[in-house]
């Protein structure tokens, strides 16, 4: 069974339809990009799977996200731990307002973890998985605002894997970086999606190529294609898809 | 272009002009405070309350007013926030965000500010009546309390809206709630901006004489306790400055001195505080 099915998903802004009936399903341990130009409800879509939607004033929200079989949109549903299932990274790196340390500590904290040496090794663990420990282990205390934008991104993503997640949710990540910091954080997700489903929001179709293993392509708020990325990069068979891989939509 | 240059030149001009104006206009209050002031400022002035014909021209001094004065804005700022702080906290997007409600509780926050302290004064005294209790300590922070309440609440909430939703979304996405994500990330990113506002409604409630004149009472003597009345320097001005003899009239003059100094110090110490607890805040 898919860990994530997306069951007619609908998603509104005061009454302007931003996503109609999104269905499909995204597949376990595998990058999945999902591309398509500016507006066409990508970084909605991605919202809607930690119910960061909710944050949005006017968003009406109709369909299901199932997650091991539970739906996510239900009212009822448990969001604290299923932001926690989770993992976000966005588009520009957010520290927190305190410490490198703190920063990745932030999350395991919340969830109940107090012991000092616990928390030294979640954090060593997870700035190595993200290759920051180098750069950082000298000044762990210091103010993580100081870092540059392409250390604040990893710090982010190191942030984020020590929550634990299953699934990490990706929305342009390397928009606001430089190139050697991207591909940092590219080679990052390909060791990574061993052992997380990867959703990566990327408007970057080079990038797409580069790591997707599944594309999705919407436009306009529709699910025009998707499938295993060979397939429909080499073979699509929607003309928008064409058109847009051939680049004469943007 | 000719023109453009010179708009250029004029609305610079306009602005320098308006900013010296605000400068003379402080750099002339202590100029006349401290000319004024200055010779019946010493040290017995700060250390003795007043004694026998002291509004007279005879000896002692103003620590009645200056502890007063402290005791007051201190007790009245705190009560304050322990208020103005969940009330900015409740008017985030977060919780109340846009109802009603809370564009309702802006409004009467807005009203408030507008409401002469005097009134505040009398409100205050009606329900010390009310309650069978006379001027005092207690009654005058009460109503420089609520002077103070919509000033502190309405500047805490443009600092606290001030952090950026990202960064707050950043928190929920890790499974933080509301208050974890208020208490350890939205409070220390704005924690300069919440020190600003209380020093702000310290600084209003220090210098304020109408709302503690029936509330507070006067006295000579030092507070014993928060029942006792207190006497405070905005009223020591007050008081001083009407009566018809010169020395007394000076001594109003280095009253006003001594209020501007306390003043300046709290806002320097607190701009410290603020300087080393935003160390961590992102810009």
């Amino acid at each position: 069974m898919p860990h994530i099915s997306v069951r007619d998903l609908t998603v509104a802004y005061d009454g302007h339809a931003i996503l109609s009936d999104v269905t499909m399903d995204i597949p376990d341990r595998q990058i999945t990009a999902i591309v398509g130009p500016s507006g066409c409800g990508k970084t909605t879509f991605l919202r809607c799977m930690n119910r960061l939607i909710d944050m949005t004033d006017g968003a009406r929200v109709r369909g299901e996200v199932l997650i091991d079989g539970a739906n996510i949109l239900a009212p009822d549903a448990d969001v604290i731990s299923l932001r926690k299932k989770m993992g976000l990274l966005s588009q520009k790196p957010q520290p927190l307002p305190m410490s490198i340390y703190d920063n990745v500590a932030y999350g395991p904290r919340l969830h109940g973890t107090r012991n000092k040496r616990q928390l030294d090794a979640i954090v060593e663990r997870y700035l190595k998985l993200s290759s920051l420990w180098g750069e950082v282990r000298e000044r762990l205390h210091a103010p993580a605002a100081r870092l540059s934008v392409g250390q604040q991104q990893r710090l982010c993503l190191a942030r984020g894997l020590a929550v634990e997640p299953e699934v990490l949710l990706c929305d342009e990540p390397c928009a606001s970086l430089d190139p050697t910091s991207a591909q940092h954080i590219e080679k990052r997700f390909v060791e990574l999606k061993q052992d997380y489903t990867i959703v990566l929001v990327t408007h970057i179709l080079r990038q797409a190529r580069r790591l997707a293993d599944y594309i999705v392509f919407f436009y306009m708020g529709e699910l025009v294609e998707h499938g295993p990325a060979e397939q429909l990069l080499n073979d699509p068979r929607d003309e928008r898809t064409k058109a847009y891989l051939s680049g004469t939509i943007s | 272009m000719k023109w453009r240059l010179l708009e250029e030149k004029v609305f610079r001009a306009l602005m320098i002009l308006c900013l010296g104006a605000v400068i003379a206009g402080l750099a002339l209050i202590v100029a006349v405070i401290t000319a004024k002031g200055a010779r019946s400022l010493s040290w017995e002035m700060l250390t003795q309350v007043p004694k026998g014909g002291y509004y007279l021209g005879k000896s002692g001094g103003i620590l009645n007013a200056i502890v007063g004065s402290l005791a007051l804005a201190f007790g009245a700022t705190a009560l304050a926030c322990v208020f103005a702080f969940p009330v900015c906290l409740y008017l985030q997007r977060d919780y109340a965000g846009r109802s009603r409600l809370a564009s309702f509780v802006r409004t009467s926050l807005d009203l408030l500010w507008g409401v002469p302290s005097i009134v505040y004064g009398a409100f205050g005294f009606t329900v010390l009546l009310y309650m069978g209790m006379r001027a005092s300590l207690l009654g005058g922070i009460i109503a420089l309390a609520l002077v103070e309440l919509p000033i502190m609440a309405r500047a805490m909430e443009e600092a606290v809206r001030m952090v950026p939703q990202a960064l707050k979304e950043a928190s929920y996405a890790m499974g933080g709630t509301h208050w974890e994500t208020m208490r350890k990330v939205v409070l220390r990113q704005a924690l300069p901006g919440i020190l600003t506002a209380i020093l702000l409604a310290f600084g209003r409630g220090i210098g304020d004489a109408a709302s503690v004149l029936f509330t507070a009472g006067y006295t000579d003597n030092l507070p014993r306790s928060l029942l006792d009345p207190v006497a405070s320097l905005p009223l020591a001005v007050f008081f001083q400055l009407g009566t018809p003899f010169p020395e007394v009239q000076s001594r109003a003059h280095a009253c006003a001195f001594i209020l501007l100094v306390i003043v300046l110090v709290v806002s320097v110490l607190s701009r410290l505080l603020g300087s080393r607890v935003s160390k961590y805040s992102l810009r």
